[in-house]
């Protein structure tokens, strides 16, 4: 099942819950106030219990400067999860070789091509087994 | 061609919102001289570096852009200045990992990386302007310091 933890506001970020995770994805051109927001609600979620891990959607995400990749290390970090719980899920071609050139690592953070193998590579490491779970399918 | 129309403007940097617009009008920009996509997410990485040390540590100020040519070749420039404290010791400043508060301080280091050109002029007390230029196509390697 999936539910919203939290209505979205104009310009804010919307985190969603897929089962034992939570998705989010950033907008193109995300202002540092959403960011901040974002956090905020993302850690709320995590403070409710059984969350297992983040995976943050960035394929629309046009730039990563050194604000946004804090920002991605932060969510990481705080989220109460291990850094490895998190995955940073579709960066673009262009984004990567740029952060490169930059000589922005981002550090613990995973990363997946897409919203789908990073969910994949969140169920196959931490899932608790199926038996009698009852929380993975989602509508 | 006449480009300039989409290319030269004078943007504030006041907020965090200011920023957006800074990197959308970068981006056009850029698109519109013909930048490769690649070579579009450098600059406006570089610009959204240099736009927030304006903000964050110049207390606001502007960016200007304007198109160059050079030999047959053409290029973006993007001035950042404010008139903030300025920046008391550059080379420090420049090394990867210095931050005068919490930052990352791979701002300025970095964003000299992304662009073809980069020139920083800062008189303590009274600002800071930082000149970048990239070029559509690389420029003839002149010299290898920045
Ligand atoms: N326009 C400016 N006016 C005054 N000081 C500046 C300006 N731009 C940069 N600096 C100084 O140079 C330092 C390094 O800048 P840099 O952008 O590399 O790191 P930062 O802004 O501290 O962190 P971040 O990695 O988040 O960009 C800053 O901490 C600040 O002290
Ligand atoms: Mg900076």
């Amino acid at each position: 099942m999936s539910e919203a933890f939290s209505r979205p506001a104009a310009g804010q970020v919307p985190v969603l819950r897929l089962g034992n995770v939570l998705p989010v994805t950033l907008p193109g051109d995300l202002h540092d106030g959403m960011a901040h927001r974002l956090r905020q609600d993302l850690s709320e979620a995590v403070v409710r219990g059984g969350v297992t891990g983040v995976v943050i959607d960035i394929s629309g995400v046009e730039i990563v400067d050194s604000f946004l990749g804090r920002v991605l290390a932060e969510l990481a970090a705080q989220a109460g999860l291990p850094a490895a719980r998190t995955v940073v899920a579709g960066m673009r071609p262009a984004v990567a070789i740029t952060l490169v050139e930059l000589g922005l690592t981002l550090p613990g953070l995973r990363t997946a091509p897409t919203t789908e193998a990073a969910l994949e590579l969140l169920g196959r490491t931490a899932a608790p087994p199926r038996a009698g779970r009852g929380r993975e399918g989602s509508p | 061609m006449d480009t300039a129309a989409g290319v030269e403007a004078r943007l504030p940097i006041r907020s965090d919102m200011d920023l957006v617009w800074v990197r959308q009008h970068v981006r056009h920009a850029a698109a519109k001289l013909g930048f490769s996509l690649v070579d579009q997410t450098k600059l406006v990485t570089a610009a959204s570096e240099l736009a927030r040390n304006t903000l964050v540590h110049g207390g606001g100020g502007q960016m200007e852009t304007a198109q160059v040519t050079t030999g047959g070749n053409g290029g973006l420039r993007l001035t950042f200045s404010d008139s903030g404290p300025g920046i008391p010791d550059l080379d420090r400043a420049l090394s990867d990992g210095y931050t005068s508060g919490g930052g990352l301080g791979m701002g300025l280091g970095g964003a000299r990386r992304l662009v073809h050109d980069f020139t920083v002029e800062t008189v303590p007390g009274s600002g800071t302007s930082v000149r970048v230029t990239s070029w559509v196509s690389r420029p003839p390697r002149l010299r290898e310091d920045v």
